[in-house]
């Protein structure tokens, strides 16, 4: 009732849309999608299932879930979902399968090299405390026959590792992970990602300044809006 | 903290599997044809379930030269079977290095009363079930996976469907009743409690559940996918039909695709001859795979 009654009223359009949920897809061709679209609706998100190319169109931000990384290849390339990811412009999260497909040898969009596998078969899958950079406190970790970064270029951050392997990286627009966020109720890796895709869509910070030079909250705190909106 | 083999780690690997095509293969050039094909998994065995059951006599777990070999054919999880209740054959699955243990009714079960204590390993475990309760008995054994059984190497889809039917049923009766009715619906399934009341709050089992038994064409795996899968398993359909490779890239795609009818019409067209099928129906009790456990 607010957001409509601010629409009515305050004819900021601009500003409106930066304040409607963001709009993120999720790679749906094999995986741990669903886990990945949960979490981010609990965020506020609006999710889309991408299986196909024009699925893209529209989308704020994309996710690559976990899965199986040559399952991926093969269905993505069925569709021409490969060149559409390559050409989709907005920022991307890819966890573990989805971080393999991002690197070198894969989509080519990540410059890092990955290797699958790499901390071994299941009985190697583990779930340990994780400290990364920019979140406060550690994360605890799900890896499932997890890969690692074995080389990353120049301008990659690298946000966490273990025993000094990178596996969680950030290349400008791109945020990659080698375990699954997604498997706890530890969001915050995810709102890392949404804040990016919030400031790549124009938007700063929640507190947003209308066109009329007013912040949100003021007008939102007018007794008369809120009856309007009440 | 580091920790292996806790029950997110084991049913981790489930989650990432889901929306995929698992296919039984049976040496290192089938594992690959499924690997490219876009399987998300491979079982390995001996016999599909087709030839076990043509074949008679006792079926048991591999031969560990045969697993290993498929293990380094391919980089995707590699399973393999043991007998149900046949704990030392999970230990030497363990041993060596499987992906997931799938206690099996297509192989000659070991123990007439128990199933494997799954909480004892480490490598996690997929089990069939033919109804809600079982799924549930399961689950409390510790498995971090579950399949309808269907009727295994017979290319009849509908044990399957049955079963998947009687799961995502008894679900959503658990989801109407009241929580002072869930304890005694506990002991009609004959499943603990705390997972009947897990499953009513959630409106679903805590762990993935995949379709097999009889699944031969892209569209039975599009409604094992309607119906509520999270993913099929392939056994004989596809190595046992007259283009494997072809059949094995359509049933994937379909799974993928499996709500959108024109993709899932397009890749049933050419395939060539399915698995020459058995009509469950005319199979006597004791050539009924899915009786097998409890």
């Amino acid at each position: 009732m607010l957001r409509f009654s601010l629409r009515r009223r305050c004819h900021a359009p601009d500003t409106i849309r930066q304040m409607e949920p963001l709009q993120i897809g999720v790679l749906a061709v094999q995986g741990n999608f669903r886990e990945h679209a949960a979490m981010l609706r609990t965020l506020g998100a609006d999710v889309t299932e991408v299986r196909k190319p024009e699925q893209l169109e529209g989308l704020d931000g994309l996710v690559l879930p976990g899965g199986e990384s040559t399952t991926f290849t093969r269905l993505m390339g069925l569709y021409g979902l490969d060149e559409a990811i390559r050409s989709f412009d907005r920022p991307v999260f890819g966890t573990c399968a989805g971080m393999i497909v991002l690197d070198r040898s894969h989509l080519g969009l990540v410059d890092i090299h990955v290797r699958r596998n790499a901390f071994g078969r299941q009985l190697a899958s583990f779930e340990t405390d994780l400290d990364v950079a920019g979140i406060d406190g550690p994360m605890r970790a799900v890896f499932i026959r997890a890969p690692w970064i074995e080389d990353a270029g120049d301008g990659v951050e690298i946000l966490a590792s273990v025993d000094d392997h990178p596996v969680v990286a950030r290349d400008g627009r791109f945020l990659v992970a080698s375990f699954h966020p997604e498997l706890t109720d530890d969001t915050r890796l995810h709102q890392l990602f949404l804040d990016a895709v919030r400031a790549a869509r124009g938007v700063g910070e929640p507190h947003l300044r209308l066109a009329t030079g007013q912040e949100v909250d003021d007008v939102l705190a007018q007794p008369e809006l809120r009856a309007a909106g009440g | 903290m580091t920790e292996h083999g806790t029950m997110r780690v084991k049913s981790g690997l489930a989650e990432m599997l889901k929306g995929g095509v698992i296919m039984d293969v049976v040496n290192a050039e089938q594992a690959k044809i499924a690997e490219e094909a876009g399987a998300c998994a491979v079982m390995a065995l001996e016999r599909v379930p087709a030839d076990i059951r043509v074949d008679g006599g006792v079926a048991r777990m591999s031969d560990p030269d045969m697993i290993k070999g498929i293990q380094a054919a391919v980089t995707i999880p590699v399973m393999a079977k043991c007998r149900i209740g046949h704990f030392a054959e999970a230990q030497v699955l363990e041993a060596l290095d499987v992906d997931y243990i799938d206690e099996s009714e297509v192989l000659t079960p070991a123990d007439n009363l128990h199933h494997v204590n799954k909480w004892d390993f480490k490598v996690p475990f997929v089990c069939g079930a033919t109804n809600l309760g079982e799924a549930l008995r399961r689950i409390a054994e510790g498995a971090a996976m579950i399949r309808s059984k269907g009727e295994a190497g017979t290319g009849d889809v509908s044990n399957a469907v049955t079963h998947m039917r009687s799961i995502t049923g008894g679900i959503r009766r658990l989801v109407s009743l009241r929580d002072d009715e869930l304890y005694t619906e506990a002991k009609n399934l004959q499943a603990p409690l705390e997972l009947v009341q897990w499953v009513a709050a959630n409106g679903r089992l805590p762990v993935v559940m995949f379709t097999a038994g009889g699944i031969a064409t892209p569209a039975d795996a599009s409604l094992c996918m309607q119906l509520g899968a999270d993913g099929v398993f392939v056994g004989s359909g596809i190595f046992k039909s007259g283009d494997p490779e072809k059949r094995a890239r359509a049933i994937v795609e379909a799974t993928t695709h499996y709500m959108d009818a024109d993709v899932v019409a397009r890749v049933s067209a050419g395939l060539g001859e399915a698995m020459v099928g058995i009509a469950t129906s005319t199979l006597g009790a004791s050539d009924l795979l899915e009786s097998r456990g409890w």
